[in-house]
């Protein structure tokens, strides 16, 4: 129980925290792969857009341009003309920007002097020569992205069809504002993917609270249950799942409590009875043994079967008085009842006003301490109680020699601190053949014989549980086993508290 | 021939008891209920009364409170086991010792001996030791079995009586609970000590002890009682 129950507490503990974890990891997931799949198609969509647009508006102007300019060009054209009607193309942008580069077979000409050009890749520049539509790329560079457009120049001949003039048109437009707009765009999603996010785990942490709130009572509500407060019951709240949950945890929590509080009466009933069965037993064996001592006194003087009859009802008027004794003892013990008289007394002087009491100091070895050397607050009836079961057992179902040993022994606190407690260890042990080991475990159950057959013997049959019943009275314990020289060994622990927990005066 | 009132209501319990207390030498008086012990006791005279704590009608215990009310009659209750509460009031209320039933008549025999013993016997009046002696206010006459506070006589009860008379034998000297109940009730040694306790408890009363700070039996804790003669 008690090695069980750390293992438990850290699983309810991981469990209720994993949840709350996992359905923020979910929404957070959900938001943010809402916010970037919208933030992305959006983007793509107006990027595109933007792009297609400038890239339209380029070329529009850039063909009205070279289509207005060109049949003024004179063929074949030289380096300077080139130059010149790259310039007029250029002109075409109002914001000029462009660039231009102008390509007659093989004789080129830029609008801005010594122009390298670098964005025109040979891809394009052969596209543009071999293809009559215009074609464009988007190149960047450094950071930068351009539009680049080659566009040879035709003429529409006599029959609709165009003819190349050899002549190509490459216009260079830096797209830093078109570039700027998508780097807007972006940053708004950015923007927006954040509190989306933070209002996804805010939306994660309240639905987990929801959920957790009631997992938590219904957790709390367990644990009071196994801990025996069956009449724990949850408030039920809404009509969720987690409601049905609670409901039904009501229930069968209404139901244990209702089958244990049945099973709780039928015991106290059965306790009952069998105290009451003692108690009325009393009245007609204490009139019986008021009178048994008259027959033992007068058996003698009757005939030989007559006096026998009356022995055997005398001899057993006194077991059954013994048996319905020990009865109530037990009686009292199931009830609780059993009440601890302490009185300081020295134990082995207690000991041995035992057996002699019952005559039995001859047949006991005794190993005791000395007078006065082991005093401790116990009850002594009880105590009385205890070593007059174990020895009668050892003299009766024991053979010899019998020996019963008291020692004192310091342990250590279970507090952990330096002082000691003292111990009272009584061990009585026989010469017989010891108790069976199938037995050991039930020596101190009530009415076990250790032979099955269950002959009556002298004791009632409770003697053992007695003893076992006294010894837990006192806060001690008390064990069978066999010992490696032979013999049943019985040894009872009784603490001996030596501050003084009650005044008697 | 002692006279032994016996107040029970079962009859075959009364009828049993009667049988062996009369085998036994004593002449009996038997009574079914406490109303009609308490006749007896005025008509009877008594020596000793064996009370049944469980009685219809009055009970046991009003029928002991009744007769400690004017008399020192030594009482011995019979309990059923498990009446620990009833024990202890019937002990507080005056009974000088209990048996539980089922209990053989020798043992009861053996209770009644004891009970009237404390009164015959008792450290002989020796001859030119002092009449009585005092100790402040109180005066124990050993001879005279009798015991006053202030000139006034304390009516004790056997038991108390005996309780006293051995503690102040020795003054100053600690008397364990075990030592007591062997001297003065003449149980084995693992009686109940609770007799002890309730009979020290009465004697302090009758004596007028303060609760706190008695001057005369005092307790010593872990140990026992012990009778304080200095002032």
């Amino acid at each position: 129980m008690t090695e069980q129950l750390p293992a438990r507490k850290s699983l309810c503990r991981r469990r209720p925290r994993g949840l709350r974890l996992r359905l923020v990891v979910a929404f957070g997931l959900v938001a943010a792969v809402s916010t970037l799949s919208t933030g992305a198609l959006t983007f793509r969509e107006a990027r595109t857009g933007i792009l297609q647009q400038s890239q339209d508006t380029v070329i529009r102007l850039l063909r009205g341009r070279v289509g207005t300019l060109a049949p003024d060009l004179a063929f074949p054209p030289g380096r300077s003309t080139l130059a010149s009607f790259a310039t007029e193309v250029a002109q075409a942008d109002p914001a000029r920007k462009w660039r231009v580069l102008v390509a007659y077979h093989g004789l080129t000409a830029t609008s801005r002097p010594r122009d390298s050009f670098p964005e025109l890749s040979s891809t394009l520049r052969t596209a543009a020569t071999t293809h009559t539509p215009t074609v464009f790329q988007r190149v960047t560079s450094h950071g930068h992205s351009s539009l680049v457009v080659g566009m040879p120049v035709v003429f529409a001949a006599a029959h609709g069809e165009r003819v190349a003039t050899g002549l190509t048109v490459f216009l260079t437009v830096p797209q830093s504002s078109e570039q700027a707009y998508v780097q807007a765009l972006v940053a708004a999603v950015e923007r927006a993917a954040v509190p989306a996010l933070g209002l996804a785990v805010l939306f994660a942490l309240l639905a987990a609270r929801g959920v957790l709130r009631p997992v938590r009572e219904l957790r709390l509500a367990t644990r009071s249950i196994a801990e025996g407060r069956l009449d724990t019951r949850l408030a039920v709240h809404g009509s969720d799942e987690l409601a049905d949950l609670s409901h039904t945890f009501n229930e069968t929590a209404a139901a244990l409590e209702a089958s244990v509080a049945e099973l709780r009466r039928m015991e106290a009933r059965a306790r009952r009875f069998a105290a009451d069965v003692s108690h009325e037993l009393r009245t007609p064996l204490a009139a019986m043994a008021f009178v048994t001592d008259i027959l033992d006194e007068d058996a003698a003087a009757l005939d030989p079967d007559t006096a026998a009859a009356v022995r055997l009802i005398s001899r057993e008027t006194a077991n059954l008085a013994r048996l319905v004794e020990d009865l109530m003892e037990i009686s009292r013990f199931d009830a609780g009842a059993a009440a601890l008289h302490l009185d300081e007394v020295d134990l082995a002087e207690l000991v041995r006003r035992t057996l002699i009491s019952r005559a039995w100091q001859d047949a006991v070895d005794t190993l005791l301490r000395a007078p006065g050397a082991l005093r401790g607050r116990v009850d002594p009836r009880r105590v009385d109680v205890i070593v007059a079961n174990l020895v009668g057992n050892a003299l009766r179902h024991g053979a010899d020699p019998t020996r019963l040993s008291l020692r004192e022994d310091l342990r250590p606190a279970p507090d952990g601190s330096d002082s000691t407690e003292r111990w009272a260890v009584i061990e009585v042990r026989d010469g017989g053949p010891g108790v069976p080991e199938a037995v050991l475990p039930h020596v101190f159950d009530r009415f076990h014989k250790s032979d099955t057959a269950r002959t009556r013997s002298e004791g009632s049959g409770l003697g053992l549980a007695i003893t076992a019943e006294n010894a837990r009275l006192h806060g001690g314990t008390v064990r069978a086993a066999n010992h490696p020289g032979g013999g049943a060994l019985f040894t009872v622990e009784l603490p001996l508290p030596t501050s003084e927990q009650e005044d008697r005066s | 021939m002692p006279r032994v009132l016996l107040v029970e209501d079962d009859p075959g319990v009364r009828e049993g008891a009667r049988l062996a207390l009369r085998r036994q030498g004593h002449d009996v008086a038997a009574a079914a209920t406490g109303e009609e012990g308490l006749e007896h006791l005025r008509a009877f005279r008594p020596d000793v009364v064996v009370l049944d704590l469980m009685l219809p009608g009055m009970t046991g215990l009003e029928v002991c409170r009744r007769i400690r009310a004017d008399s020192q009659v030594p009482i011995i209750m019979v309990t059923a086991m498990g009446d620990d509460v009833d024990i202890v009031v019937g002990l507080e209320t005056g009974a000088d010792d209990y048996v539980v039933k089922p209990v053989q008549a020798r043992v009861l025999e053996a209770r009644i001996r004891a009970v009237l013993r404390r009164l015959d016997t008792g450290p002989s009046p020796d001859a030119g030791g002092p009449a009585a002696e005092a100790y402040g206010e109180l005066r124990i006459d050993r001879a005279g079995l009798s015991v006053t506070r202030a000139g006034a006589e304390v009516p004790l009860a056997p038991s108390e009586l005996r309780l006293l008379l051995s503690l102040s034998a020795s003054p100053g000297r600690v008397f364990s609970r075990q030592q007591l109940l062997e001297a003065v009730w003449e149980h084995g040694y693992h009686g109940d000590v609770r007799l002890v306790d309730a009979c020290v408890k009465r004697l302090r009363t009758k004596l007028g002890e303060p609760p706190r700070q008695p001057r005369y039996v005092q307790t010593v804790r872990g140990f026992g009682y012990r009778f304080n003669s200095q002032r």
